[in-house]
């Protein structure tokens, strides 16, 4: 089995690499095209900014590649809200392939931090694909000042200022808003799940 | 509910984690990657590596170690120490490190924040600010506390965010090393100043410390070195008693 993570203008998109690796799995770090689209299955990781970013992915054509796969495809953080339509960040249009907005979080008292740093309760959906072994309240990382609304393709919640999507799954696309190469347990579970998919 | 974090802090020296009181008199506490996989075991949120090793090879041992860091730890951590300029962070983020933390090099060259989060993202960038209390005024210093600046802890705490810091990790000199407790009144006012995170360090001694830094200090995190190393708190005890007197923490 070949997965790949997608090599991209962005952050820490190694730490996944070295997930996989202490589950014993050796992914593929790559920007290559035709290695992406013959994979058997794709990681779309991300920290980084929404607009640059989608610029950066439509000038090198990973945009149409991403859009187009059909392989089970998972997007963490950045690379799940550029899954979505819109994102408030830099008002950019994202990939479209899961019909969300992503929108900015607005503090209403004062000690609502932002950007939402730390580790919060999850509120998984019961039997949510990949998600299943997980416990309703377990605890993940997030790092974000941007959240993706709660919608039908919605698989786990959290709360911060409001309820947002904390996971998302859409035909072949999983997405996570929180890092699970960075959540612990509750993270490897995920990621057994999506290589075992 | 976002948890509150508790961070143990290593300080690197020649590849060995050391502890000093008020930063001097350094104490041996073992090998960095090993001690670092106890805390994970034993629920630590998060891990805070600061190499105050003084030599020229410093940038490639350091990016060394978060590289092996990176490939044994399933949570977050930062790593800090000497970072001067892009080029040295950007070493760090391919080695693998979540966020970096800059201290005395952002107070001789602020605008080294801005061009850190401009390149990397605030979420990378981590401002660690060492103060003392002098004549009632809290003060900046440098160099692991040993310059005095002219800078206000406020002011500079400020700014630091202006120029794009993502936390903001605020140790009291006063308080450092003496086991007598946080800083609380300091940490609350630094916490009213910004809308970032801010992660407190010096004086932790006791459970109860962490309570009050959480509730009188506003903290978002408490940070502490010996008391974990030398098993004087174990972590898992603290977080059930954090639990207790309903303080959120992650179980």
């Amino acid at each position: 089995m070949k997965i790949v993570i997608i090599d991209y203008n962005a952050g820490n998109v190694r730490s996944v690499l070295f997930a996989l690796k202490r589950l014993g799995v050796t992914a593929e770090l790559t920007s290559g095209l035709e290695k992406i689209k013959a994979a058997d299955k794709v990681i779309f990781p991300g920290v980084g900014e929404a607009k640059n970013t989608m610029t950066y992915l439509r000038k090198t054509g990973l945009a149409d590649t991403i859009y187009n796969l059909k392989q089970p495809t998972l997007g963490i953080c950045l690379g799940m809200q550029l899954l979505c339509e819109h994102s408030e960040e830099g008002d950019t249009g994202c990939l479209n392939i899961i019909p969300l907005k992503v929108k900015k979080f607005v503090a209403t008292t004062r000690d609502q931090k932002i950007p939402h740093v730390g580790w919060n309760k999850v509120l998984f959906e019961k039997n949510a694909p990949l998600l299943e072994k997980n416990k309703p309240g377990d605890y993940a990382y997030f790092v974000h000042s941007y959240y993706v609304e709660n919608g039908v393709y919605t698989t786990a919640t959290c709360n911060y200022i409001l309820p947002f999507s904390a996971a998302l799954k859409k035909d072949n696309f999983y997405a996570t808003q929180f890092h699970p190469e960075k959540s612990g347990d509750v993270g490897e579970l995920i990621l057994k799940e999506f290589i075992n998919l | 509910m976002l948890a509150k974090r508790i961070i143990p802090c290593l300080d690197i020296k020649d590849g060995r984690t050391v502890k000093g009181v008020n930063f001097e008199q350094l104490r041996d506490a073992g090998d960095p990657v090993e001690l670092g996989c106890r805390y994970v075991a034993e629920g630590a949120d998060e891990l805070v590596f600061l190499d105050i090793t003084a030599t020229h090879e410093k940038r490639k041992t350091l990016a060394e170690l978060a590289r092996k860091i990176a490939k044994h730890l399933n949570i977050p951590f930062t790593i800090g120490g000497g970072i001067r300029s892009v080029a040295d962070a950007d070493v760090l983020l391919n080695a693998g490190a979540d966020k970096i933390s800059v201290n005395s090099a952002a107070v001789r060259n602020p605008e080294l924040i801005t061009q850190l989060a401009d390149q990397f993202g605030s979420q990378f960038v981590v401002v660690a600010v060492d103060a003392k209390e002098v004549n009632g005024e809290w003060l900046v210093h440098l160099n692991g506390g040993r310059v005095a600046t002219e800078h206000r802890l406020l002011d500079w705490i400020k700014e630091s965010e202006n120029r794009g810091a993502g936390e903001i990790l605020f140790t009291s000199m006063n308080n450092d090393g003496t086991k007598a407790g946080f800083a609380c009144e300091a940490l609350a006012a630094v916490a009213e100043q910004v809308s970032i995170p801010v992660i407190a360090s010096g004086g932790a001694g006791s459970m109860e410390h962490f309570r009050d830094v959480f509730t009188h200090g506003k903290a978002d995190a408490g940070l502490a070195a010996s008391i974990f190393h030398f098993k004087e708190i174990e972590i898992s005890d603290l977080k059930k008693y954090l639990a207790d007197q309903r303080i959120p923490v992650r179980l």
